[in-house]
């Protein structure tokens, strides 16, 4: 026994170490090695084939915390006192400079400028502007990056959130997620490099769907889509053994597999079979792997309650940020969570406020438990939308409630951690908040910097699919160097 | 074989270390074969066969243009001195014989390439500078040639520089059929052509595989379904020499034939049963689906099946028949998001149609042209809009309303049915579908080339045709997409019949004789085989495109009867298979594993057609990402539709069948003529725990438990046999008889499992052994 596999040792390593020159196409290859096995992560770079890292990176993982639908940076963020003093008059054109508007508004017969109903204060001694609707966000400024200058082409959700995940506005190619698994592999070899967690809001629980395709794998290969962990007694497709089974009986009947597979092996030859049956362990492994992780009840009480009490609801926006600090923990590279809800437009004032306080507490206590555990250094958070929203209502604008649509042009993120500065805040929008002064963010450019951090050049890092060299960032994209510490 | 278990873990252990390496022989790429007498030698790119010479720093004899020099030149100069004309650099361009050799704008004593003489050649002083702003590729390129690409491009200019033209847009010619030293070994032509390469390498092809084996093999690969036990038998005890044509016939006019080439054909269609934006609707296109099955079932020539798909309207009185052949092209995605541009998703759509035609078809990605003119192929982004235009007359909308079904679209009752469409199953409870269909009943729109493809940017108009390079439309054609389909089927065309054996040759074989099944242009990879290729490509041309009659030669070949077994020195040679000494051994589709399945265990319920319909998937998954509206919430089917062929199952674009999903089925966001092969953990975890699986194990258990009068001993190897096609041998048998006991032992002394269900002790104990048996790798292989 020992004797085949040594020979198979070796024959392998031949041939793998032949397609290691092969460029392209040993590239390709060499990205089907098992990118849960830690063989493919930190400690073997060169085994991915790939060369990535470029450089030293400044975050070894990221966690992000997607807002579906379109969060209003003018409620939440971008304080726009002139939009309070002007409300109900009209856009002027020249500050609408013929942008095109989605067909929700475009019929409307006026523009009437609407500044947030929420009071707005500076804290921290970044003396950032946070609304009233996030307080908890308030006094964690100073661990966070803003970018108050993110702008987007797409104006419509299916697109835009596409174009954030994929880096284009049609359906096909991998997510970033994806990009990540594939370029660094894993730290873990007991759970899967790209993990996904869904919550819906409270503030408007139905208003924009999500798509599987957003963590898939595009034209990578299918070892990097993103898996997704649910709460309920399948945390992962399948991964629960049929009622009744003990692990027991699971482990003798892997053992039968894994030797007649052997057997199989010995008769045919095929090295695929050897890749199976480690496929089958992995498999194992992941039954207790993530039942563990996703069993928040070793975590103290002062914890939980510093995520708030949702924390304890499976499913919750509050709990999928506990699990992704357990996550972190395990070293899982890529973290995503989508939280929906954020669209809008209508009654925003009471269902932004509900929005708020569904992620308000718990991404702040993400990112100090980060913190107070020495993991937000080498771990990037980054929060924020598809799209911004309009300065000026949608719909009817009252006293008290109004609406806003999709805007493209300009809106805000914020990053924390592995490698951005602290209590900073990049980008500026006119008074009007519509337009951007200072320092544009596009899209492209929020890619190139996440991988840059991550230790990838955004330009190099490829991979051919029907004769063309394919990126994250298409054919753009710059690292804006000036958030990094 | 050592069989205790101490040394058995050791082994899975040292697997870990193993399987890194051993999964880059999965793929198709790379080569290693070293005799170079041969140019055919490549399955994937020449780049990459140029590289693995480099290791032998072995430089061929006869530098070949196609297939030593383009590819270096495609892959590396392409992009700046290539055939689109808006990023070219120096006014220079390496994809013409006359951009290559004429003297550079800047200096008229300066030469690119001076045949003969590289030291005169600027392209030589280039590619060899070692000065950062002089070298090409420029550094900021991130594009280097290696040492070994440099001396093939200086030696192709020693020996004059011969230019050819990229070999898929010259017409196939048809070669005789070389001879082989065992004719003998050869059962029709397409053995000749491998047992010559064969013969070049000085290898000989494997043995034939079992009769097991084989029967297995030719059940899945035309039918998608594993062969029953009496099948088996049959084919077992038939002594006779056409055995086995004898099983090719049957399988060849059973109607699983149809379902299973529609499966593939789905894919390559984009075929889906919603709409595949946003909320992504509902839309009815399975009676399309239907007539796909159909069409192949009765055999409908391959250029009428095309033609009819592309343009069945726009034939002279038009049957329904071929109008609703036409669904092909509004298999699309079609949003109905509130707020969007209506002019932005309809340009989209129509780029879905020209694309789709463009590769499934022709084999060449033409959507690269969309922006700009094509970096590496010859198709400027006129071209590509005059043949986008062909799809531009579709009066349509590109927002759809919520329930609405998109224009224009024909109305089909049971009366249609009944006079002309009786391939469609219509349930009784549905009294009238409408189908979308093509129809050029916007005649008036202008197609204009659109800047950087920006539905918003439209530039000059342009008039409706095709690249010219592959064929120039000729003016007796009539400018709509009939007389596309017509340039498509001529006979000059050069690509069209390659494309199609090749992709049937991927179906049978596993990789196309040209691997890029999808790009047939300069940055595709070239043919392994390119004489067989072409032989086929014209024989199927003149045998009246007749698809049945391929396939027969192909599973008839004495190349693929043989077994799938790798000896050592194969696997150190020729590790991707390239030369075809050995059938590929290859994993069976997502749709096949949950059939096999169904099959296996009796479960299967063998009806044709009808509405698309729901089996079992894990509850939540369309509710989690739902916005409330449209299909808010999976409800799986019950009674027989639990137990339909997987081509059936109800595809929801943006939550599709999750076990399809982990088992490789592109997401059908677009068309795809090849899938992934991979191998996952969560593939394992499926196998071991997909509840249809376990239900399908326990199913198969109690049918095998009703014989009483059967010994545990051939229980076992009935079930076995029922999974794999063939017999256990003794050791496994004893091992899995021995494992058979251990489960019941199990249950006496645990009272959880007995609780856990209504199992008896033997049916408990033969379900875990099904289960097992579904979980080697051989229950998922073809044979």
């Amino acid at each position: 026994m020992e004797e085949l596999s040594k020979h198979f040792l070796n024959n392998n390593r031949r041939h793998f170490l032949k397609k290691m020159g092969l460029g392209i196409g040993g590239l390709a290859a060499a990205s089907l090695l098992d990118p849960f096995s830690s063989l493919a992560g930190d400690n073997n770079l060169n085994l991915t084939g790939l060369n990535l890292p470029h450089f030293a990176p400044k975050a070894k993982r990221v966690i992000y915390l997607f807002q579906s639908g379109g969060p209003s940076q003018l409620d939440l963020f971008d304080y726009k006192p002139l939009l309070n003093k002007m409300r109900g008059q009209d856009l002027p054109d020249s500050v609408r400079q013929g942008q095109r508007l989605t067909g929700m508004t475009s019929g409307q017969e006026s523009f009437p400028l609407v500044g947030s109903n929420f009071k707005f204060d500076q804290y921290g001694e970044s003396r950032a502007w946070v609304s009233s609707i996030m307080p908890y966000t308030a006094k964690v400024v100073d661990e966070l990056c803003f970018i108050k200058s993110m702008h987007t082409e797409a104006i419509n959700h299916d697109p835009a959130i596409t174009f954030f995940q994929t880096g284009s506005q049609q359906p096909g190619r991998p997510s970033i997620g994806s990009w990540m698994s594939y370029g660094l592999g894993s730290l873990n070899e007991n759970l899967p490099t790209f993990s996904v967690l869904l919550s819906r809001g409270t503030g408007r629980p139905f208003s924009q769907p999500l798509y599987s395709r957003l963590w898939g794998n595009g034209f990578l290969s299918s070892l990097h889509q993103g898996v997704q962990f649910r709460s309920g007694k399948d945390p992962v497709l399948y991964l629960k053994d049929p009622e009744g089974m003990t692990r027991s009986q699971r482990r003798a009947m892997l053992d039968h597999i894994s030797e007649l597979n052997q057997k199989q092996e010995a008769e045919f030859g095929d090295p695929e079979i050897n890749s199976r049956i480690a496929q089958y362990e992995m498999a194992y492994r992941m039954q207790t792997s993530v039942p563990d992780t996703m069993n928040v009840e070793d975590e103290p009480e002062h914890i939980i309650q510093m995520y708030g009490v949702d924390a304890m609801t499976p499913g919750t926006y509050a709990a999928n940020c506990l699990l992704a600090r357990r996550m972190a923990e395990r070293d899982v590279r890529f973290i995503q969570l989508y939280h929906m809800g954020w669209d809008q437009h209508f009654d925003l004032p009471s269902q932004i406020e509900k929005q708020a306080k569904d992620i308000d507490q718990a991404t702040a206590a993400l990112i100090m438990d980060l913190k107070q555990r020495g993991l937000l250094e080498d771990t990037l958070v980054v929060w924020g939308g598809e799209f911004g929203r309009t300065n000026y209502s949608q719909g009817t604008l009252t006293d008290t409630n109004y609406g806003r649509d999709h805007h493209p042009k300009c809106f805000t993120m914020f990053m924390a951690g592995g490698g951005v500065k602290p209590g900073f805040t990049y980008g500026e929008t006119d008074d009007f908040g519509y337009n951007i002064n200072k320092d544009p963010m596009h899209v492209h450019d929020l890619q190139a910097t996440i991988m840059h951090l991550m230790g990838i050049d955004h330009t190099k890092f490829t991979h051919k699919h029907q004769g063309r060299r394919f990126r994250l960032t298409d054919v753009s994209g710059h690292v804006v160097h000036d958030i990094l510490t | 074989m050592a069989k205790d278990k101490k040394n058995s873990n050791r082994f899975v252990l040292a697997l870990y270390f193993i399987v890194p390496f051993a999964i880059v022989l999965l793929v198709k790429y790379g080569l290693s074969i070293s005799d170079y007498s041969n140019k055919y030698i490549s399955n994937a790119t020449s780049a990459e066969h140029s590289d693995l010479n480099e290791k032998t720093n072995k430089l061929p004899d006869t530098i070949d243009y196609i297939f030593d020099v383009k590819p270096i030149l495609s892959d590396r100069c392409y992009l700046c001195h290539g055939p689109d004309e808006g990023t070219r650099e120096a006014g220079l361009r390496l994809d013409t014989k006359d951009g290559a050799y004429k003297a550079l704008a800047s200096n008229l004593e300066n030469y690119t390439i001076v045949p003969g003489k590289p030291e005169q050649s600027r392209l030589v002083y280039k590619i060899t500078n070692t000065d950062p702003q002089q070298v090409m590729p420029p550094p900021n390129s991130n594009l280097t040639l290696s040492e070994y690409e440099k001396q093939v491009l200086i030696k192709w200019i020693e020996q004059g520089a011969a230019w050819k033209s990229h070999w898929s847009f010259v017409a196939p010619q048809k070669k005789e059929v070389p001879k082989i030293i065992n004719e003998k070994w050869a059962t029709n032509e397409v053995d000749y052509f491998i047992a010559k390469r064969l013969d070049l390498e000085e290898l000989k092809p494997s043995k034939e595989a079992s009769k097991e084996q084989l029967i297995r093999r030719v059940y899945f690969d035309l039918t998608g379904l594993p062969p029953s036990l009496e099948d088996i038998d049959a084919f077992l005890s038939d002594k006779t020499n056409n055995a086995y044509e004898k099983v090719v016939d049957k399988l060849l006019t059973s109607n699983a034939y149809g379902e299973r080439m529609a499966a593939t054909w789905l894919d390559l269609s984009r075929y889906a049963d919603t709409h595949g934006y946003q909320d992504d609707l509902e839309r009815i296109m399975w009676p399309w689906r239907d007539w796909v099955i159909s069409a192949f079932n009765r055999n409908i020539p391959y250029d009428e099946f095309v033609k009819w798909q592309l343009a069945g309207d726009l034939i002279p009185n038009a049957t329904p028949e071929q109008i609703v052949a036409t669904a092909f092209n509004r298999n699309h995605k079609i949003t109905q998001e509130g707020g969007v541009i209506d002019e932005e998703y309809r340009v989209e759509y129509v780029m879905d149609r020209a694309n789709t035609t463009s590769k499934a078809i022709l084999g060449l990605t033409m959507e690269c042209a969309r922006c700009h003119d094509h970096k590496y192929d010859p198709i400027s982004q006129k071209e590509f809009y005059s043949f986008y235009g062909f799809f531009n007359k579709v009066g349509e909308k590109g927002q759809i309303d919520y329930g609405e079904i998109p224009e224009p679209n024909i109305k089909i009752t049971q009366k249609e049915i009944d006079e002309a469409l009786a391939f469609i199953n219509l349930p009784d409870s549905i009294k009238e579908i409408k189908l979308m269909v093509m129809k050029d009943n916007a005649p008036n729109r202008k197609t204009h080339i659109l800047k950087r493809g920006q539905y918003d940017a439209p530039d000059k108009e342009v008039e409706l045709g095709t690249p010219n390079v592959i064929l120039k439309y000729s003016d007796s054609l009539p400018k709509n997409r009939l007389g596309l389909a017509n340039w498509i089927f001529n006979k000059d065309n050069a690509l069209t019949a390659r494309v199609a054996v090749n992709r049937m040759w991927q179906h049978i074989f596993g990789v196309g004789i040209v691997s890029t099944s999808d790009d047939f242009g300069n940055q595709g990879a070239l043919p392994s085989h390119p004489e067989l290729l072409d032989w086929l490509a014209v024989t199927f041309r003149e045998e009246g495109w007749d698809m049945k009659k391929m396939y027969k030669r192909l599973v008839m070949s004495s190349t693929y009867k043989q077994t799938s077994k790798i000896p050592p020195n194969l696997l150190e040679i020729d590790p991707d298979n390239v030369l075809l000494a050995r059938y590929s051994r290859s994993k069976l589709t997502a749709e096949m594993i949950r059939d096999n399945a169904l099959a296996v265990s009796g479960l299967l319920v063998n009806k044709i057609g009808g509405p698309s319909v729901k089996p079992y998937q894990p509850p939540g998954l369309w509710a989690e990402t739902t916005s409330g509206q449209g299909l808010t919430k999976y409800i799986p089917d019950t009674g027989e539709n639990l137990y339909r062929r997987s081509l059936y199952t109800f595809w929801k674009r943006t939550v599709p069948p999750p076990t399809m999903m982990t088992f490789d089925a592109p997401t059908r966001d677009f068309c795809e003529v090849k899938r992934q092969k991979t191998s996952t953990p969560l593939q394992a975890l499926v196998m071991l725990n997909d509840p249809q699986l376990i239900e399908a194990a326990e199913h198969l258990a109690k049918t095998v438990l009703e014989d009483k009068t059967i010994s545990k001993d051939d229980r076992v190897k009935l079930i076995f046999r029922k999974i794999t096609s063939r017999f256990p041998t003794e050791e496994e048998l004893t091992e899995l008889v021995q494992y058979v006991k251990t489960v019941e032992t199990d249950f006496e002394s645990n009272s959880n499992i007995a609780k856990s269900g209504s199992a008896s002790k033997t049916e408990y104990a033969y379900t875990l052994l099904s289960s097992l048996i579904f979980n080697l790798d051989e229950a998922i292989i073809k044979g």
